[in-house]
């Protein structure tokens, strides 16, 4: 495998704010690969740098090989970006939209439309609806189609389900996998932490840097933490109570329970019936399995 | 939570031309109640918080929020009210003081009142020394607090949610709805909407919006046991997920 994105001590200011600190990572040949982290933490300006639209202040990155400061150019047509902000031309019809990019790239859309056939697919039923009519899922359709038109070796996406509900997200990741499928190498970035187990490899990012790099499956079996499950009737009850409790570091807030992370010398039963001498009723305490998000509160806990 | 009703709605309605984007949707919300009012994009929940807020007037049905008719009372709905969205909350060039009294102001509170509530909420805030710090260049975590206490400094007895914690890290989210936790244990009562669906576990109560009615309403418990699903997640790709209306 080689990597078709090598990024190496990027850094990046405006002003007073580093956006990007040191960040060095790389995508390889046909990767689902995912930038996952909160709003403000740097994807966008790491975006920015990759397809070529902002200089670093300091750090190299190379996409397929290229130097994305001196080879701009060349990096340009053989990449598709799609960028946070709906970014197609709203007065434009679907299908004015998909050949003007076409029409870009010196391709034609019947080039290349088995790639998009499946994404396509929805929008061929009115071709003549302005882009700006568009629901939002179908604009993010057409602006994936739009960004695919050109057969691109390598697919940026920022942020695409952001503000998205969870049945659609779950059919734009459907899409992507079939893209991977085909063997386009994408780089996508979310600040949805559920989403991470759905790539090959994710990069977790804070405040500029990249705290870890490494498959799902991995990050979390690095966890390294006792962690358990609490629940009862008055659960905002449970979470101050068990807070006081000794040999607990944290406790917070996971969906239907609570996590609790333990420190050595931490009893489960001694726990529960100190907590339900205390006035809670139906406490439960059992093992957790922690995920992504265990490990960003512990990593973002840590700084 | 009391029996006593903050949010009462019957068979409210809004018609855009010949399309129903809200179709005769009715609930109660009682003091204190955290209820979460899910939906996928499209299914009508913008239209319906923007008819409980008095900003928009339904077509059909009845609706009365903190006391006032949302048809006859509009504007003393919107007196009564908290509201913060993700996308437009606080004025990032100016201070934290001055979002508060801007806020304050706006809301009809007297200067004794605004000193009085912004002396107690900046104690309790912890926000004391960056009064004087503009909010761009205060953290997310502070931001997403002090957006809520703003939304919230004139004291209202309900506050709408939409969508607050949309791309804010793990621990922030959660710092989050300990805040929400602690006002609805004081008696606020909590209308919010989320894409996270592991926060629709915090809510007392759950309503699922699809195609402009509300095709599910109860406890998460009761949720997930009626749609035999182990998280709320499953139990809204079930329901969301069978919207016959694209987004």
């Amino acid at each position: 495998m080689s990597a078709v994105v090598q990024v190496t001590g990027l850094s990046k200011s405006y002003g007073d704010v580093h956006a990007l600190r040191d960040v060095s990572l790389s995508v390889e040949q046909g990767e689902l690969f995912g930038l996952i982290g909160p709003d403000g933490a740097g994807k966008t300006s790491l975006y920015k740098i990759l397809t070529t639209l902002m200089q670093p202040d300091s750090g190299k990155a190379t996409v397929l090989g290229l130097n994305t400061v001196r080879d701009y150019r060349a990096i340009r047509s053989r990449i598709g970006y799609m960028p946070e902000r709906f970014s197609l031309y709203q007065d434009m019809t679907v299908r004015e939209n998909l050949e003007f990019f076409a029409a870009l790239f010196g391709v034609t859309v019947r080039q290349n439309y088995d790639l998009i056939a499946p994404i396509f697919a929805q929008l061929e039923r009115f071709p003549n609806r302005r882009a700006g009519a568009l629901s939002g899922g179908m604009k993010q359709k057409l602006a994936l189609s739009c960004a695919l038109i050109h057969k691109p070796e390598i697919l940026f996406l920022d942020e695409p389900t952001t503000g998205v509900d969870a049945v659609s997200r779950s059919e734009f990741w459907e899409m992507l996998n079939g893209l991977r499928r085909q063997g386009i190498t994408m780089m996508v970035s979310t600040s949805y932490m559920d989403e991470a187990q759905l790539c090959d490899r994710i990069a977790l990012i804070g405040n500029g840097r990249i705290l870890r790099t490494d498959t799902p499956e991995r990050l979390v079996a690095g966890l390294d933490e006792q962690l358990w499950n609490a629940c009862a009737d008055n659960m905002y009850g449970l979470l101050e109570a068990i807070r006081k409790l000794p040999h607990v570091a944290e406790c917070y807030t996971f969906g239907a329970t609570l996590h609790v992370v333990a420190e050595d010398g931490f009893d489960p039963e001694a726990a529960k019936r100190q907590l339900e001498a205390g006035g809670l009723k139906n406490v439960e305490i059992y093992p957790a399995q922690g995920d992504i998000e265990d490990l960003f509160i512990k990593l973002a806990r840590n700084e | 939570m009391s029996e006593e009703k903050v949010i009462t709605v019957k068979g409210l309605t809004k018609r855009f031309g010949d399309f129903t984007a809200v179709d005769g949707i009715t609930f109660d919300v009682g003091r204190g109640e955290i209820f979460g009012f899910l939906g996928a994009n499209g299914a009508g929940k913008t239209t319906a918080m923007r008819m409980l807020c008095g900003l928009s007037r339904p077509t059909a049905g009845s609706g009365t929020v903190a006391g006032y008719d949302i048809l006859t009372q509009p504007e003393e709905v919107k007196r009564s009210i908290g509201y913060m969205s993700q996308r437009f909350s606080l004025y990032e060039d100016l201070t934290v003081l001055e979002n508060l009294r801007l806020f304050s102001t706006i809301y009809g509170m007297s200067k004794r009142e605004i000193k009085e509530r912004g002396d107690i909420v900046f104690r309790q805030l912890g926000m004391e020394n960056m009064r004087d710090t503009l909010v761009s260049d205060i953290p997310t975590g502070w931001k997403q607090k002090l957006a809520f206490t703003v939304s919230t400094i004139h004291n209202p007895g309900v506050v709408f949610l939409d969508e607050p914690t949309g791309g804010v890290d793990p621990l922030t989210r959660r710092k989050f709805w300990e805040l929400i936790y602690r006002e609805s244990s004081r008696g606020m009562t909590v209308f919010v909407t989320t894409h996270y669906l592991d926060e629709a576990e915090y809510c007392n109560r759950v309503s699922i919006m699809v195609d402009g009615r509300v095709e599910a309403l109860d406890t998460p418990r009761n949720l997930k046991e009626k749609y035999h699903a182990a998280t709320m997640d499953q139990v809204f790709r079930t329901v969301a997920g069978a919207a016959k209306r694209g987004d």
